[in-house]
């Protein structure tokens, strides 16, 4: 049986390792976007005009639309986790198949918007241009924004082969009832890659935009 | 001699090592990168104490020696204090240490040598193209907007390297979680694997953060997409507050794991229990955490608050009270034991001496006051080579030292190993100690012309500096001798306690012929009997 790798005495140990490792990786995960959140609070606190009317020029419908996928994502990813676990491959496999679909949808609608930005010239550098008297400090919401979801897109674009890799070693039979650790973990990726998203949407779509106290 | 199949005889070929998934030859392929490394950034220390000796900017002009110093700085820091005992003697020694087979994830250790390399690749271009002149710090808007040297391709050198960090120190807290041996509780392990525990913890926390901030330099600088540049609004301090936040906790990243060479060295050679085995232990966890409430003495006159001040200058304070326990704990366990003055034990000596004298001056520069008047200067550059070369590399030496029976199976030579470290000793008090005195009367560091006042300072420190340097060729050539005429070591030439030295030397691959169960403490030694038979 090649599912314990040598250095284990057995599989709960593999599989305890396996997931304390998931975790401190995501731990790390936290640190890298956290510097950046960081970053966001501060300019924001400092500028919140600017990227009040900066965040205006994002697009809400595709934003939302993209929250939508990604959120039923994860629900296919636990279904596919559910799946594996209970040993039928079938269902696993075309889970699996409909999370990377959701998610690749989620980075086709990215690019979209992203091209989008580009015709409109609000991608940051010498070709940058925002009417208003916020231009400058409107540059600094832009860099946030495609830095903050670019490092996002990147984890989603890794998460999707990720995922792939595991839809091969389904098909394969490498699961089993017993050892499901990489399908899980996996899991574990996705559904943080996600929450990240869940806490950008409102950050950079959201700003300002109740109405009520214009 | 009966042959015996281990570690290193059980096969052979380049190919038999670069794609080892053993920790120990992992461990070793580490060893020899950050050697070079180590020599590498030697090199350009040489050249700017060289360029020290007059007064005058006669050897380098003061743009050469802005990459002189920087080079330096950027190699020794990130290539080699940082991985240099986690990665070379944690690699090696904590599996066995706690009496695991391999760490957890063995591919992922094998991955961070290859990740590290390539980072290393990175750096080396960047030398060979000319280098880079922003100082090791990277301060914006310098590093991003105005620098003519090879900031990217350095930035990405570090960025790609943090990774093999954060790989290593994952590897160690999932190891020693879950892959002790039967009976090893927590509070049995040796020190030497609480202090990479508590190294591990920062790795993976401190260094995701030093890794966005290096990105975000990198992209304002090709693309001009930026959040530092003032022109845009930006705040160039965010980024000292970025820098620091991991920089300085990646300080006790170099100096906990050589803490815990110390603790396995002083037990050993004063042949006696560690004094407060909880209290040393819970010290390395201390300093991991306080370390990271630090930062800010970094900035005291940067612009910073004042009250933000106030409460790092407090703070830092109180990382000297975890570290003045185990300073004195040493001491207590050396008291009234049969100290033997072998060099791993004239090096831990070395060390005590050293990181004490390192540790008081950080106390002056974590007064605010103070630190307005020596900050920048000479002072600053002594206290951390007290600490990083005084401390670290005498740990790391001491270190290499004491294992070099179990990792090459082999005796060094004891006679020149002593001379060597008390060269090491001499050389390095003459190099840096004027330096002290220097930075209080005001020489400002970083700069490649000084008053003739200081000349005097200067060229004792140089003198020194060739005695140091001389210091660390001897170990190379002896150490290198070894491999081929050292004594044979046998399991446990030290009679020490611990796992290590349970099992033969060098190690078999799977490193226990059983798994070991155990039944005591740590350092169990028999206080009151002069434990090793003479050879």
């Amino acid at each position: 049986m090649d599912a314990l790798a040598h250095q284990f005495d057995d599989l709960d140990q593999q599989h305890e390792a396996a997931s304390l490792g998931m975790w401190v990786f995501l731990a790390t995960e936290i640190m890298f976007f956290g510097a950046l959140f960081l970053g966001y609070a501060i300019y924001r606190g400092m500028y919140p005009a600017a990227f009040a009317a900066a965040s205006h020029h994002l697009d809400i419908v595709l934003g939302t639309t993209n929250t939508a996928l990604l959120l039923c994502s994860s629900l296919t990813m636990a279904l596919a986790v559910h799946a594996t676990q209970l040993g039928t491959r079938k269902a696993a496999t075309i889970f699996l198949i409909l999370t990377i679909l959701l998610g690749s949808a989620f980075l086709g609608i990215k690019g979209v918007e992203y091209f989008h930005k580009y015709e409109e010239r609000l991608i940051p550098g010498s070709n940058f241009y925002f009417e208003g008297a916020d231009g400058r400090h409107t540059q600094i919401f832009f860099s946030f924004y495609f830095v903050m979801t670019g490092m996002h897109a990147l984890h989603m674009i890794i998460g999707v082969g990720l995922l792939s890799i595991m839809i091969l070693m389904t098909s394969r039979g490498r699961f089993s009832p017993d050892h499901y650790s990489p399908v899980e973990m996996s899991g574990l990726y996705w559904h943080f890659v996600d929450i990240v998203w869940v806490f950008l949407f409102p950050l950079l779509y959201l700003v300002d935009r109740s109405g009520g106290f214009k | 001699m009966l042959y015996r199949e281990h570690y290193l005889n059980v096969s052979y070929g380049v190919k038999s090592w670069l794609l080892t998934r053993d920790h120990k030859r992992i461990a070793l392929l580490y060893l020899m990168s950050i050697t070079l490394f180590f020599f590498l950034g030697g090199a350009f220390a040489v050249l700017i104490r060289l360029e020290l000796l007059t007064p005058v900017g006669d050897l380098v002009q003061a743009e050469t020696y802005n990459r002189l110093f920087t080079m330096h700085g950027v190699v020794m820091v990130f290539f080699f204090l940082i991985p240099s005992i986690p990665a070379v003697l944690g690699n090696f020694l904590v599996p066995l240490m706690i009496g695991a087979r391999d760490l957890a994830f063995p591919r992922l250790n094998l991955l961070s040598w290859y990740i590290y390399t390539l980072g290393g690749i990175f750096t080396l271009a960047a030398v060979v193209m000319g280098g880079v002149d922003t100082g090791w710090t990277f301060y914006t808007p310098y590093s991003s907007t105005y620098a003519n040297s090879h900031v990217i391709a350095t930035a990405v050198g570090i960025f790609i390297t943090g990774f093999s960090s954060i790989l290593t120190g994952l590897n160690f807290i999932v190891t020693i979680h879950t892959m002790r041996a039967p009976g090893l509780t927590w509070f049995r392990l040796p020190l030497f694997v609480w202090s990479n525990y508590a190294t591990a913890i920062i790795m993976v926390l401190g260094t995701p953060v030093i890794a966005i901030t290096i990105l975000l330099v990198g992209v304002e600088r090709l693309f001009g997409v930026g959040i530092f540049d003032p022109a845009l609004g930006g705040d160039p301090l965010l980024f000292q507050h970025l820098f620091w936040f991991y920089s300085h906790p990646a300080v006790y990243i170099m100096i906990l794991p050589g803490m815990g060479v110390i603790s396995e060295l002083v037990t050993c050679f004063s042949r006696k229990r560690i004094f407060g085995y909880e209290f040393v232990a819970f010290a390395s966890v201390a300093i991991a955490v306080l370390g990271f409430l630090v930062w800010g003495h970094h900035m005291f006159v940067s612009g910073q608050s004042p009250y933000a001040g106030m409460v790092f200058s407090l703070l830092s304070f109180m990382v000297a009270i975890p570290s003045a326990v185990k300073v004195f704990n040493w001491t207590a366990t050396m008291y009234k034991g049969y100290v033997s003055y072998d060099a791993p034990m004239l090096y831990a000596m070395g060390f005590i001496g050293l990181f004490t004298l390192g540790g008081l001056t950080g106390l002056f520069l974590a007064s605010m006051a103070v630190d307005v008047h020596v900050h920048d200067t000479y002072f600053i550059v002594a206290h951390f080579h007290y600490i990083m070369v005084g401390g670290m590399v005498m740990a790391y030496l001491g270190g290499i030292h004491f294992w070099w029976p179990k990792i090459t199976g082999r005796l060094y030579p004891e006679g020149w190993a002593r001379f060597a470290a008390l060269v090491v000793f001499i050389g390095f008090n003459l190099t840096f100690f004027p330096q002290f005195i220097l930075g209080y009367l005001g020489m400002p560091r970083r700069y490649h012309a000084y008053p003739e006042e200081f000349q005097v300072l200067n060229v004792m420190s140089t003198a020194g500096a060739s005695i140091l340097a001389v210091g660390y060729l001897i170990p190379m050539v002896y150490l290198i001798w070894s491999l081929r005429y050292g004594k044979v070591a046998g399991e446990n030439p030290w009679q020490a306690k611990g796992l290590e030295w349970q099992t033969s030397s060098p190690p078999p691959t799977e490193n226990f012929y059983q798994t070991p169960v155990v039944t005591e403490e740590a350092y169990g030694y028999r206080s009151g009997s002069a434990g090793r038979m003479a050879a």
